[in-house]
C-alpha cells in the first residue's frame, strides 16, 4: 500500500550493468538502421536481425531484472542510475541518462517479452505482404523507442523516446498508405497524440525552469527527490494546486494522448487500420500504456498529497491524482459502452483498450503505482493475446473483420478459439483463474476504499459493460454457424506458437499479485514479500471479490443470453438495436465525438486558416498597397526634390509595389536596365546624403 | 571623433577578408566560363565552405570576437575595415557556405545564361559573408545592400511566371527597410561619431548612447528603435511585415529560394542580435510586450496561414516564417526582466536562438530543394492535390523529404527540436503566456507537413504520377550530407552548442536591458 514506507535500504551505486542499460534499445535501433539500407528483398535477413536483435534485449532485459530481485531479495531498493551532460547551457545542464529500478525492470521485461512474441508472430502474419522488410524496420524502431522510454531517467530523453514511438506508430497506421483511410488515421494519430504532447512539451520545460535538472533521479539532486521536489510542492500555481501538481497535469496530458483517455481517445480506434500485429504491439500492449508508465514514473509529482514512500513528509494537497482518477474512471465506462455497438473485430479491442486504459489510470490515481502497473502488465498479455487471436482470426477470413460475418470458428479454429477465450476471461476479470481477475479487483478495492465512491460504481459498471461487450464478439465470432464465403482456416504454427505463450502469462501472472502473496506490489514498492492467506482477511475484501465476481458472471450471462449461439445474418439488425434504436446509434456512432470535433476543432481550424490567409492577401496586403500609394502621391508632390527620373523610377517601383501585393497579374519584362540605374542612382545620393550630412 | 589609437588596430590573419572576397573572385570566374560556370561556382563554394570551418575551429574559446581584422578606412568619418566573428557570426558564415553549397547543388537546370546566374549566387554568397562578418555599420550596409541586388536579378530573370511583380515587391520592400536603417544609423552616427557596433554596444550599456542622442536630436532615440527593428522585421520576417515573402519565395527559382530562406532570412535575426540588441536594449526593453505579442503572432499565424495554402512553395514560406517566428520570440522575451536565477532562461533562449537560425536553414533549405525535384518531376506544377501515392513509385524521395519534414516539424532526434527546446525552455519562465501560445504554432506545423505527406505521398497513385521517377543516384548522394547533418546536429548538438554558449553567454553579459 501506498502508505507504508519502503523497508529496504536504498542502493544506488551504477553496476556495470546499468551502464550497459542502453544496448537494450539500441540493438532494436541499430537493426532498424541496417534494415533501413537494405534492398527490398532480403525479406529472410530483415525479420532475422529485428527478432535477433530483440532476442538480445530481452536477455539483456532479463538479466537487468534478476539484477534488480537480487537485490531486492538483499532487502536492496535498487534505483541505479547512469547520467551523462548531453549539452550545457548557460550554467544549467541538459542532462539524460537511464535508471533501472524494479518498475523500469517489469516494463522492460514485458515490453521486450510481448514485443519478442509479436515479432515472430508477424513472420506469419505479414508473410506476403510486399513491404515486409520495411515493416520490419519499423517495428524495430518502434521496439527500441519504446524500451528507450522506459529506461529513461531523463524527462528529455524520456519525451524524445516518446515522440519517436509516435513516429512510429504513425508510420505503422499508415503502414498501407495507398488506403486513405489508412493515411488519414496516421495523421490523426499523430496529431491528435502532439496535442497531448505540447501540453507535456510544457510541463518538462516547467519542471526543468523549476529545479534546474532533467533528471528524475540524481542521487537526491533529481526533479523527484529531496529539494527538488519538496520545493515544487511548496509553491502554488493556480486554483489551489501546487507548481508539482500544475506540471503533473501537463505531463498526464501527455499521457491523456498516448493512452487515449477521454477526450484525446479518438485516435486509437481509427489506429486500427494498421497491420494486426502493429495494433496489438503498439494500440494494445506497450505504447498505449506509456502514457501509465508515464504517470507512473513521475508518481511523485502527482500524488503529492498523499504519505509516500520514501516522501513521508510530503504532505500538501493536490488534486493531480484526483483529476487522473476520474479522467480514468470515466473512459473506462465510456468506451465499454461504445464498445458494445461496434461491430469490426478490431475496433472492439481498440474501445476495450480505451476503457482498460482507463482502469490503470484510475488505478494509479487511487491505489498507487503499483496498482496501476500490475493491471498494466497483465493488460499487456491478455490484449496482446486478443489481438493477436483476432489477427488469426482476420486471417483465416481472408480479410474479413466483421464480426457479423464471421461465427462457428471455434470448430474451424480450435487453436485460436482456445488462446482467445482465455485471453477473453482474463480481460472480463473471470474470478479466480485468471491475471485480469486480480489485477482488476486491486483497482477496485482501491476504489471502495477511497474517500468518494464515485469512480468505484463508474469501474463496477465498466467491468459488467466488458464482460458483456466481450461475450457478445465471441458468441458472434466463435459461436453459432459460418457466415462467410470462403471456409476460414487455422492459422499456421508460427502465428499460434505465440498465442499459447501469451495465455500462459494470462492465466499465470495472476499468481503474482493476489493479496495472499501480493509479489509484484512488495517488489515495485521495495518491500519484503510474504505468502500470507491473512491477505484476504482485509476488511471487505473478501465480499468486494465476490461481488466483482457476480457482476462479471452477469455480464457473461446476459451477453450469452442475447447473443449466444444466435448468429443472426449480418443485414439483420442487432438484438439491442431493436430493443433501443436510439441509444444503439448512439453507441454504433461512437457517441457522435469525432462529429463533435468536426464541426468544433477542425471546422475552426480551418476558418482561421482561411481568415489568416485573408488578412494576409487583403488586409495586411492592402496596408502595403496603400503606404506604397502614399509614397507615390508623396514623390509626386515632392517634384522638385529629386531629379525626375529617379522619381520617375520610383513612382514606377510604387506602383509595382502596390499591385505586387497580390492584385496584379501584369507580368512586366526586360526593364532591369531601369531598375539598376535608380539602384546606383540612390547608392549615389545615400552617400552624398551622408557627406552632406557630416560636413565639417 | 573618436580617434582611433593605433594599439587598437589590430590585423588579423586576414581569414575574413579571403572568405568574403573568395565568392567575388569566383563570381568574375563564372562569368567568364560559360557553361562551365556551375562547375567554377561549386569548386568556389565548396572552397568557402572549408574556409568557414576553418573560420569556425579557430573561435577564441571564451566566446569573444575572434579573428578580428581593422584597419582605418575613413577615419573622419567614423569608418573603419573592422571585421571579427564570435561564434554566432561564426556559424552564420558556415550556415551561409553551406546553403550556397546547396542551392549551387540544386541550380542543376539553369538553361539560359548560367554564367550570369552562378556569378550572381556567389556575390550573393560574398554579401552573406560580408554581413555576417562586419563590425562597422558603413561596411556592414554595403554588403548588406549587396546581397540584395543579386538576389533581386535573380528572381527577377530566373523566376516563375509572375516573377516581375515579386521581385519588385521583394526588392523596393527590403529596400524600404534598409533606408530605414540608414537613417537610424545616420542619427546614430550625428550624435556619436562612431558606426563600430563594439563600440556603440559600449555606449548604450554605459547609457552614453542615449544620453549622446537626446543631446543631439531630441527623445528620438525609441523612434531610432523602431526603425532599426522595422528594418529587420522585414528582412526575417516578422508578422506584420510579411507580404513580401510568399510571393517572393514562390516566384524565386526553387534555389534561390533556398538562399533566401537559408541564409537571407538568418540576416535579419543576426541583425537584431548583433546591432538592435545591444544598442537598443532599453528601447525594446519598453516595448517588450508589443514585440513579444507579435512574435507570437508570427509564429501561431504563420503556421495558421500555411494551413490555407495549395502550393507548396507557399506552404513552406509560411512555415519558415513560423520557424522563424520562434527565433524572435526567444530574442524578444530576453528582454523580460529578471533576477539572477532566470539568466540561465535567458541563456537557454539565446541558444536556442541561435541553434535554431542555423537548424532552420538547413531544413527549410533541404525543403525547397525537395520542392525542386517534385517540380521539375511534374512538368512545373508544384500544388498539393497535383500529386498523390508517390511513396509507392518513388520511394526514395518519399522518405528523405519524410525526413526533412519531420525534422521542420520539430521531431526529437532530428536538428528541428533542439532549438525548440531550448527557446521554449528559456521562454517558459520568462513569459509562460507567449510559451502557452506559441506551442499551438508546433502543433499547427505538425497538421500541416502530415498534410503535405498525406497528399503528396499517401494515398492511391493517381495515374500521371505512375511512373514518376525515383531520386537518382546523383540527387541522392548529395542530398544525404545535409540529412545526415540533420540527424547529426539531432542527436549531437554539442557540436554546436557548445562553442556558441560562451558567446551566447558573453553577448547577454554585454548587454542591457
Amino acid at each position: 500500500m501506498i502508505s507504508e514506507a519502503s523497508s529496504f535500504t536504498p542502493q544506488t551505486i551504477a553496476s556495470p550493468l546499468t551502464q550497459l542499460l542502453w544496448l537494450i534499445p539500441a540493438l532494436p535501433i541499430a537493426a532498424s538502421g541496417i534494415i533501413a539500407l537494405l534492398k527490398q528483398p532480403r525479406r529472410k535477413l530483415a525479420s532475422t536481425l529485428a527478432i535477433g536483435s530483440l532476442s538480445i534485449s530481452l536477455l539483456l532485459s532479463l538479466w537487468a531484472f534478476a539484477h534488480v530481485l537480487a537485490g531486492w531479495a538483499n532487502h536492496l531498493a535498487v534505483r541505479e542510475t547512469y547520467n551523462f551532460t548531453w549539452i550545457q547551457v548557460g550554467s544549467a545542464y541538459v542532462d539524460l541518462g537511464w535508471i533501472l529500478d524494479p518498475l523500469a525492470a517489469v516494463m522492460l521485461v514485458m515490453v521486450s517479452l510481448v514485443g519478442l512474441l509479436i515479432f515472430i508472430y508477424s513472420v506469419g502474419y505479414m508473410a506476403h505482404d510486399e513491404n515486409y522488410t520495411r515493416f520490419f524496420c519499423f517495428l524495430s524502431l518502434f521496439a527500441g523507442a519504446m524500451l528507450g522510454v522506459v529506461i529513461s531517467n531523463s524527462i528529455l530523453l524520456l519525451f524524445m523516446n516518446w515522440e519517436l514511438v509516435g513516429l512510429t506508430s504513425y508510420l505503422l497506421i499508415g503502414f498501407w498508405y495507398a488506403k486513405p483511410t489508412a493515411a488519414a488515421a496516421a495523421k490523426k494519430a499523430f496529431i491528435t497524440t502532439r496535442f497531448g504532447d505540447v501540453f507535456f512539451f510544457l510541463g518538462m520545460v516547467w519542471l526543468f525552469a523549476q529545479t534546474g535538472t532533467l533528471l528524475f533521479y540524481n542521487y537526491g539532486a533529481g526533479s523527484l527527490e529531496g529539494l527538488a521536489l519538496n520545493n515544487l510542492l511548496a509553491q502554488h500555481a493556480a486554483f489551489g494546486i501546487t507548481v508539482a501538481g500544475a506540471i503533473g497535469l501537463l505531463i498526464f496530458c501527455g499521457a491523456a494522448g498516448k493512452s487515449g483517455q477521454l477526450p484525446l481517445h479518438v485516435w486509437l480506434p481509427d489506429a486500427m487500420e494498421g497491420p494486426t500485429p502493429v495494433s496489438a504491439l503498439i494500440h494494445a500492449a506497450t505504447m498505449v500504456a506509456a502514457g501509465v508508465y508515464l504517470i507512473a514514473r513521475v508518481y511523485p509529482l502527482m500524488s503529492a498529497g498523499m504519505p509516500l514512500i520514501g516522501h513521508p513528509g510530503v504532505t500538501a494537497l493536490n488534486g493531480a491524482l484526483a483529476v487522473v482518477t476520474w479522467v480514468g474512471a470515466l473512459t473506462a465506462v465510456f468506451a465499454a459502452l461504445i464498445a458494445i455497438a461496434q461491430n469490426d473485430i478490431k475496433r472492439i479491442l481498440a474501445y476495450s483498450t480505451v476503457s482498460q486504459l482507463g482502469y490503470m489510470m484510475a488505478g494509479l490515481g487511487l491505489g498507487g503505482v503499483a496498482v496501476g502497473m500490475f493491471h498494466l502488465i497483465t493488460h499487456a498479455f491478455f490484449k496482446a493475446l486478443l489481438f493477436l487471436g483476432a489477427g488469426s482470426v482476420i486471417h483465416g477470413c481472408c480479410d474479413q473483420q466483421d464480426i457479423r460475418r464471421m461465427g462457428g470458428l471455434r470448430a474451424d479454429m480450435p487453436l485460436t478459439f482456445a488462446t482467445y477465450a482465455i485471453g477473453m476471461l482474463a480481460l472480463c476479470g473471470f474470478p479466480l483463474v485468471f491475471s485480469g481477475f486480480w489485477s482488476k479487483d486491486g483497482i477496485l478495492e482501491a476504489a471502495h476504499s477511497g474517500a468518494i465512491q464515485g469512480p468505484y460504481y463508474l469501474l463496477v459498471f465498466g467491468a459488467l459493460l466488458t464482460a458483456f461487450y466481450m461475450m457478445r464478439q465471441v458468441s458472434y465470432v466463435f459461436f453459432g454457424y459460418w457466415r462467410g464465403h470462403h471456409p476460414a482456416h487455422e492459422s499456421p504454427r508460427v502465428m499460434t506458437m505465440p498465442m499459447a505463450v501469451l495465455a500462459f502469462f494470462a492465466i499465470a501472472l495472476g499468481v503474482i499479485g493476489t493479496p495472499a502473496w501480493p509479489w509484484f506490489r512488495s517488489f515495485l514498492n521495495g518491500q519484503p514479500a510474504h505468502f500470507d492467506f491473512h491477505g484476504f482477511a482485509e476488511p471487505g475484501l473478501l465480499s468486494l471479490m465476490v461481488m466483482s465476481s457476480f457482476v462479471v458472471l452477469f455480464g457473461l450471462w446476459l451477453g450469452w443470453k442475447i447473443y449466444g449461439n444466435k448468429s443472426p445474418s449480418p443485414e439483420e439488425p442487432d438484438a439491442l438495436e431493436k430493443a433501443a434504436p436510439a441509444l444503439w446509434c448512439g453507441l454504433r456512432d461512437r457517441l457522435y465525438v469525432d462529429e463533435f470535433y468536426g464541426i468544433t476543432v477542425i471546422a475552426f481550424y480551418y476558418w482561421w486558416a482561411r481568415v489568416t490567409d485573408f488578412f494576409d492577401r487583403r488586409v495586411w496586403g492592402g496596408v502595403v498597397a496603400a503606404v506604397a500609394w502614399l509614397f507615390q502621391l508623396w514623390a509626386r508632390f515632392n517634384n522638385f526634390f529629386d531629379d525626375s527620373w529617379i522619381n520617375g523610377g520610383f513612382d514606377k517601383s510604387c506602383e509595382e509595389f502596390s499591385t505586387g501585393g497580390g492584385l496584379l497579374s501584369r507580368v512586366e519584362n526586360g526593364r532591369v536596365q531601369i531598375y539598376l540605374r535608380i539602384l546606383a542612382a540612390g547608392m549615389v545620393v545615400l552617400v552624398a546624403i551622408l557627406f552632406w550630412m557630416v560636413r565639417p | 571623433m573618436n580617434p582611433i589609437s593605433p594599439e587598437t588596430l589590430t590585423t588579423g590573419f586576414g581569414l575574413l577578408t579571403l572568405i568574403t572576397f573568395l565568392p567575388l573572385a569566383g563570381a568574375a570566374m563564372a562569368l567568364f566560363s560559360g557553361k562551365h560556370a556551375r562547375g567554377v561556382a561549386l569548386i568556389t563554394a565548396f572552397a568557402c565552405l572549408a574556409l568557414s570551418l576553418v573560420i569556425w575551429i579557430h573561435l577564441p574559446a571564451d566566446g569573444s570576437m575572434g579573428l578580428t581584422e581593422r584597419v582605418p578606412w575613413a577615419p573622419s568619418l567614423g569608418i573603419e575595415y573592422h571585421l571579427g566573428v564570435d561564434a554566432l557570426g561564426a556559424l552564420m558564415v558556415v550556415l551561409s557556405a553551406i546553403v550556397t553549397l546547396m542551392s549551387v547543388d540544386a541550380a542543376n537546370r539553369v538553361h539560359h545564361s548560367p554564367n550570369l546566374y552562378f556569378a550572381l549566387v556567389l556575390m550573393l554568397e560574398s554579401g552573406l559573408f560580408g554581413t555576417f562578418t562586419a563590425l562597422n555599420f558603413y561596411h556592414w550596409f554595403i554588403f548588406w545592400e549587396l546581397s540584395l541586388i543579386p538576389a533581386f536579378f535573380l528572381i527577377k530573370l530566373w523566376g516563375g511566371p509572375r516573377r516581375g511583380p515579386a521581385a519588385t515587391q521583394f526588392f523596393v520592400y527590403t529596400m524600404a527597410a534598409s533606408v530605414a536603417l540608414l537613417i537610424c544609423f545616420l542619427a546614430v552616427f550625428l550624435s556619436t561619431g562612431s558606426m563600430d557596433f563594439i563600440q556603440l554596444a559600449a555606449m548604450c550599456q554605459s547609457g552614453a548612447l542615449e544620453n549622446a542622442v537626446t543631446a543631439h536630436l531630441g527623445h528620438v532615440m525609441i523612434w531610432l528603435a523602431i526603425g532599426v527593428l522595422a528594418g529587420f522585421a522585414v528582412k526575417v520576417p516578422m508578422i506584420p511585415f510579411h507580404t513580401w515573402l510568399p510571393a517572393t519565395y514562390s516566384e524565386a527559382p526553387s534555389p534561390v529560394t533556398m538562399l533566401l530562406t537559408g541564409a537571407m532570412s538568418k540576416m535579419g535575426v543576426y541583425g537584431l542580435l548583433r546591432i538592435a540588441l545591444p544598442l537598443f536594449g532599453p528601447q525594446i526593453y519598453q516595448m517588450r510586450t508589443e514585440l513579444l505579442i507579435l512574435a507570437v503572432a508570427t509564429v501561431v499565424l504563420g503556421a495558421w496561414a500555411a494551413a490555407a495554402q495549395k502550393d507548396l512553395k507557399r506552404i513552406f514560406a509560411y512555415s519558415s516564417v513560423n520557424h522563424l517566428g520562434y527565433c524572435l520570440l526567444g530574442i524578444f522575451a530576453l528582454a523580460i526582466p529578471t533576477s539572477g536565477a532566470a539568466q540561465t532562461s535567458q541563456a537557454a533562449a539565446l541558444n536556442g536562438v541561435i541553434f535554431q537560425m542555423f537548424s532552420h536553414g538547413i531544413t527549410a533549405g533541404a525543403l525547397f530543394w525537395f520542392v525542386s525535384i517534385l517540380q521539375f518531376r511534374s512538368g512545373g506544377v508544384r500544388g498539393i492535390d497535383n500529386f498523390g501515392g508517390l511513396r509507392k513509385p518513388a520511394p526514395v524521395l518519399a522518405g528523405l523529404m519524410g525526413i526533412a519534414l519531420f525534422s521542420s516539424l520539430g521531431l526529437p532526434g532530428l536538428n528541428g527540436f533542439v532549438g525548440e527546446f531550448l527557446i521554449f525552455r528559456g521562454v517558459f519562465p520568462l513569459s509562460w503566456v507567449a510559451a502557452t501560445v506559441s506551442v499551438l504554432g508546433l502543433l499547427v506545423t505538425a497538421a500541416v507537413l502530415l498534410t503535405v505527406i498525406q497528399k503528396v505521398f499517401n494515398g492511391p497513385v493517381p495515374a500521371h504520377c505512375a511512373n514518376f521517377p525515383d531520386l537518382h543516384h546523383s540527387e541522392r548522394m548529395a542530398l544525404a550530407p545535409v540529412l545526415i547533418l540533420m540527424l547529426v546536429l539531432g542527436l549531437v548538438p554539442q557540436l554546436i552548442v557548445n562553442t556558441v554558449n560562451p558567446t551566447a553567454m558573453n553577448l547577454l553579459a554585454h548587454w542591457r536591458f
